[in-house]
């Protein structure tokens, strides 16, 4: 009985081996098996120049999967953020009209997605509402907002320097929003795996009571979380604005049920509790290359529709079977 | 308690009259009988979508699917009529119900048996309806002209007064309200959502009760999905795009609860009811229609708030000076 | 010792070999159990010792791997909870098994609910039936009334009706009376007469071996899965029952205490809860186990949660050394020194799905972390440090704590707090639903702690244990204080007439 002749071990499989036989190692030999299908059946395909177009399928999308997967992972959700995209390009398209330099309009834009995070986290956190409610309630004021605004119109005159973020490079084929997908993978997934903060969020995600009295702060981190939520919908908005050059009420429309289809897509759990950023990253990336290679072989956007859907049911339904079949 | 809960039906009947009140001060004309019937028969395929999505919102969860679900069988209800122009209305009927209905149970199938979270089922099949329907099709529309006149006269003709797309929604609403307080399979909806531990005690099967919603709201997106196409003439990928919020948010106004086991039908009719007379109203009271996505997400958020306050868990009452109740 | 009591009638209904095997678990193995009509047996064991899934079995729940149920001597299938029901088994459940948002009358009836002629449920009859069997039962209950209004003895006596809204044959009561007030106790004593009296074969599940004695005609015990005794009640002593019960004498063994009480650490005044609790008033002070008894349901656990900051008092003050403090959430309680471990272990304690290092750093990472950045091997150390101290069993620190024992998981959740060096430890039920060597661990660490200079807060609702363990205990009953009593007022009987508000000398 004594604690000296006994010693557990810290781990009985090492992290090397337990990332071997993750989702996230299925899901790049998806990608890499989708890259090798592609590049056989269109000679276009590889090409630096077109590859780097396809990026921006999804790297606007990708930037707010990442702050949605910690959302996701802490069991709240948020269909919003498109909406907050309408809004905040609205807002930008308006402080253009009063002449806002560049600068200001980067601040319109992240200032409105913040505000916008800072109301779904306050109902959901102060409020207590269930927060897939409360963000369809959201979805329809911020959009609706967009227009009452504009209605049927748009606005247009972005200032030359705006385009930079939606149609910018920084080196060679590396666009601005490539480099920020990049840079934002890489702080969303230190963020998520190597801090305190991300160790909470996976606790609350799998035991919100337990973490309250676990000594957790659950409201201030849910609340956090909808604040980058917000930003990131914001930083969106200023790349796609930027990219497209004008605000329509109907930007980005349907955007959040792909957000969260690469979410999940990526491996994390839509009960919250599991998941990684390197699983939303390569989620994202097959996401665009399925939509860059059916686009070259002429296949309409709404067929694509069709594989992605039937992609997240059935990658989220072959590993239940398999199990389903074992246990039984 | 039964108070508190018994007024979110009487809350969203003085709203409704409040705000047939102020239209009609400044154009009386939208309360007259005829008027109002335009507006209950605009608002019909919405309350038939709510109903049967306040069913799966009782059993915990959420059926994203069914505009998609009412765009694809409406267009295979306008396909079978390009096909075989006799076909008797009832046929049409019984297969844009049927087709509905099967697609609510693919939804309910894999909730039931492989256990994928609601959400993503239907966010899945969302999209997979809609992209179905390009591919019957290929993107081409069904348009006015090719369709019969027997097809498109159906939900427009009118019997004692109401247009045969409100007597559906009518006879849609009279049904459930006797499935849902009289049947032991609309008891276990409830039972299902309100504490699914205990329903496997009492012999309910919780996966199955799931199925049969799914399947429910399946089968009255199938029969809407004919109604809308007939009614507007045209079936198109598009058509009742987004309308799945729409749907939910009718619920949620009419107190139905997000976390299941709440929830009625006359609530659900007055819900739809509340979004459809605002819809209606804001473009004779001159307010641009951009204004209603707004005021429904507003609306909704309200009610959420005001079903939270009406079931916020109540503690244990230990001390007896506070047990008057009791 | 298991020779089959054999009484003069033939049983109605019996298990025979049954074993009954989860993944990984073997639940049951080759039990059996005999139930007579017209007559009580009391089903006696540990946590664990498979009562309740034999109550599963019985009710159609769960179906066995192996074995035979017999009705009247016939092999009957109990494929679903109603074909139990079809055969005439009927059970109040120990969880409630309720609908709050269904009215009184269609809790009793769901799933047998009258019908009228079109094959709908008839509401009107459904209400008279509800109101007759509420009646029978001696409570005034609205049958139309929601359930959610009903407070928990009302909701009690709704599941007692509905277990007799079937006309049943054999009625099993799981634990029926832990729920329930002294008076309603003596009601459902009356009620299990009548139902003898009627005929019916009663299966009777209860830890109180007082109302074994009292009402039981035969006893079966479980231990460990297996069926170890069965016999006429009147032909067995309470300490024989109790030793087969635990397999081994029961003179339960509390670890021999340092009292080394210091200065005064805790000071609460005045604190109270508008539904909850009132008028709590205490010190505690360093090196001190201060016990808190009381009956299921008397406001310890909402008082101690309050105190730990997870809900907010109306009114009151607390001072740790002397210094007041508020207390605005469990994290203000941890930076002060204050740790809880809940009752609730499975939703409070542990986060099961991720593993034990972590759970053991969760409120300390500010220590393990670098500028907000985990550092993994620091945070094994601590864990290792911390676990072991507890004497965990585990195959690796890296396995889900969900993966353990209920013994091992308190473990964890009891290092989880030790890492964090607090000043005050409260303990609920620290020992309920674990096997008797993690309770002993348990005990045996609490008093240590206690020596270090530790200041220790039980809740307990087993007297032996709050009387092996506490210096000082106070008693609350209602939610509030009843009682607080040291050294020879410490005796079970002064413990349970303060709890239930009788005095001694009606006792």
């Amino acid at each position: 009985m004594n604690a000296s002749d006994r010693n557990i071990p810290d781990r009985l499989r090492s992290p090397f081996e337990r990332r071997l036989r993750s989702w996230e190692s299925l899901l790049l030999l998806v990608a890499v098996a989708i890259f090798v299908a592609n590049s056989l059946a269109s000679p276009y395909f590889l090409d630096a120049w077109n590859l780097s177009d396809a990026t921006f399928n999804f790297t606007e999308k990708a930037m707010i999967a990442f702050a949605m997967a910690l959302l996701i992972i802490s069991g709240e959700i948020d269909l919003s953020v498109a909406a907050i995209i309408a809004l905040a390009s609205t807002a930008m398209g308006a402080a253009v009209q009063f002449g806002v330099p560049t600068p200001g309009l980067v601040l319109v834009g992240l200032a409105v997605g913040l505000a916008c995070g800072a109301f779904n986290g306050l109902l959901v956190t102060r409020v207590g509402l269930p927060s897939i409610v409360v963000t369809i309630g959201t979805l329809s004021l911020f959009r609706g907002i967009s227009y009452i605004v504009l209605g049927d119109q748009a606005y247009r005159g972005y200032p030359p320097e705006f385009a930079f973020f939606g149609q910018g490079y920084v080196w060679w084929v590396i666009s601005f929003e490539l480099m920020m997908f990049a840079l934002l993978a890489l702080a969303f997934g230190i963020l998520l795996h190597g801090t305190n903060f991300g160790r909470a969020v996976y606790a609350i995600g799998n035991n919100a009571t337990g973490a309250l009295f676990s000594g957790i702060r659950v409201a201030r981190v849910k609340f956090i979380l909808f604040l980058l939520t917000g930003l990131m919908s914001g930083v969106a908005a200023i790349c796609l604005t930027s990219r497209l050059g004008s605000t329509r009420p109907s930007i980005a429309f349907a955007w959040e049920l792909e957000i969260v289809t690469m979410v999940v897509l990526g491996g994390v759990s839509i009960l919250g509790g599991s998941g990684s950023i390197p699983g939303v990253v390569i989620a994202a990336v097959v996401m665009g290359l399925v939509t860059f290679g059916l686009g070259l072989l002429n296949v309409p956007g709404i067929v694509m529709s069709i594989v992605i859907g039937a992609l997240l049911i059935s990658v989220i339904a072959l590993p239940r079977l398999w199990t389903g079949r074992g246990q039984s | 308690m039964r108070r508190i809960v018994a007024s979110r039906e009487m809350l969203l009947l003085v709203a409704i009259a409040l705000l047939l009140g102020l239209v009609s001060t400044r154009f009386p004309g939208f309360v007259e009988p005829a008027n109002l019937v335009a507006v209950f028969n605009d608002t019909s395929p919405l309350i038939l979508l709510a109903i049967g999505q306040m069913v799966v919102i009782l059993t915990k969860c959420i059926d994203l699917s069914v505009a998609a679900n009412l765009a694809l069988s409406g267009m295979v209800a306008a396909m079978t009529n390009l096909a075989v122009p006799d076909a008797p209305i009832v046929a049409i009927l019984l297969v844009a119900t049927g087709f509905g209905t099967i697609l609510g149970m693919i939804n309910g199938v894999l909730v039931w048996k492989l256990d994928i979270p609601p959400i993503v089922v239907t966010l899945g099949t969302m999209t997979i309806f809609r992209g179905t329907i390009f591919l019957l099709t290929e993107g081409k529309w069904v348009n006015s002209h090719e369709m019969t006149h027997a097809f498109k006269a159906f939900p427009r003709t009118e019997l004692l007064g109401l247009p045969v797309l409100a007597w559906a929604a009518v006879a849609v609403v009279v049904l459930f309200s006797v499935i849902m307080t009289r049947t032991t399979l609309g008891r276990a909806f409830y039972a299902v959502g309100g504490n699914p531990n205990a329903a496997a005690y009492v012999g309910i099967d919780v996966g199955r009760t799931k199925f049969w919603a799914f399947t429910i709201s399946g089968g009255i997106a199938g029969l809407t999905g004919y109604l809308w196409v007939s009614r507007f003439a045209v079936a198109y990928v598009d058509i009742a795009g987004g309308f799945e919020l729409d749907v939910v948010a009718a619920c949620v106004i009419g107190g139905v609860s997000i976390m299941g086991g709440i929830g009625s039908v006359p609530g659900a009719l007055l819900g739809a009811l509340f979004l459809g007379v605002i819809k209606n109203a804001l473009p004779v009271v001159n307010i641009s229609p951009f204004w209603q996505l707004a005021i429904s997400g507003g609306a909704i958020i309200i009610a959420v708030a005001l079903n939270a306050q009406a079931n916020r868990e109540r503690g244990r009452i230990i001390l007896k000076r506070a047990e008057h109740a009791a | 010792m298991s020779a089959p009591a054999s009484p003069d009638i033939a049983p109605l209904l019996s298990l025979q070999g049954i074993t009954k095997e989860f993944p990984g678990v073997r639940a049951l193995s080759n039990v059996s159990l005999n139930i007579y009509p017209g007559r009580v047996t009391a089903l006696v064991g540990e946590n664990g010792a498979g009562k309740s899934t034999v109550v599963k079995i019985l009710t159609g729940i769960y179906q066995p791997n192996a074995g035979d149920i017999l009705v009247e001597g016939q092999p009957t299938l109990f494929a679903t909870p109603q074909s139990a029901e079809g055969a005439g088994v009927t059970a109040i459940h120990q969880e409630t098994v309720l609908f709050d948002q269904l009215s009184v009358a269609e809790n009793i009836f769901l799933g047998h609910a009258p019908r009228d002629r079109f094959g709908l449920i008839d509401i009107g009859k459904m209400a008279d039936s509800a109101r007759r069997i509420l009646a029978e039962i001696g409570a005034r209950i609205d049958p139309s009334h929601k359930l959610q209004d009903l407070g928990t003895a009302n909701k009690h006596l709704v599941a007692i009706a509905r277990a007799l809204s079937i006309d049943a044959r054999v009625v099993i009561m799981d634990e029926p009376t832990a729920a329930l007030s002294h008076k309603e106790i003596e009601e459902l004593y009356d009620l299990v007469e009548e139902l003898k009296a009627q005929g019916k074969a009663i299966l009777f599940i209860s830890h109180k071996f007082e109302e074994i004695f009292r009402i039981a005609d035969f006893y079966t015990v479980y231990r460990d899965g297996r069926m170890v005794g069965e016999g006429p009640i009147a032909e067995i002593t309470e300490p024989e029952l109790v030793k087969l019960m635990v397999g081994r004498d029961v003179s339960q063994i509390f670890p021999e205490r340092v009292h080394n009480i210091g200065d005064e650490i805790l000071r609460v005044e005045g604190f109270e809860h508008p539904t909850e609790f009132a008028e709590i008033e205490f010190t505690l002070r360093k090196g001190e186990i201060l016990g808190f008894y009381g009956l299921v349901g008397a406001g310890r656990s909402e008082f101690m949660q309050a105190l730990f900051g997870v809900t907010r008092p109306s009114g009151g003050s607390v001072e740790i050394e002397g210094a007041p403090i508020s207390i605005g959430s469990p994290a203000d309680a941890v930076a002060n020194g204050i740790v809880y471990v809940p009752e609730d272990r499975g939703r409070q304690g542990a986060i099961g799905a991720l593993p034990i290092f972590q759970n053991v750093t969760l409120p300390s990472l500010a220590q393990t972390s670098r500028h907000g950045f985990l550092r993994l091997a620091e945070e094994f150390r601590r864990a290792r440090e911390y676990t072991e101290r507890l004497d965990l069993r585990a195959a690796s620190l890296d396995t889900n704590v969900g993966d353990l024992s209920g013994g091992n998981q308190q473990k964890v959740v009891i290092a989880k707090w030790l890492a964090t060096k607090p000043k005050i430890i409260i303990l609920d039920e620290p020992t309920k639903g674990i096997d008797i060597g993690s309770k002993a661990a348990v005990h045996a660490f609490m008093a240590e702690l206690a020596a270090q200079g530790l200041a220790v807060i039980m809740v307990s609702s087993e007297i032996p244990e709050v009387l092996g363990m506490c210096d000082r205990v106070i008693v609350m009953r209602e939610g509030r204080m009843a009682a607080e009593l040291t050294g020879a007022d410490l005796r079970p009987e002064t413990l349970i007439h303060h709890a239930a508000g009788i005095r001694e000398a009606n006792a």
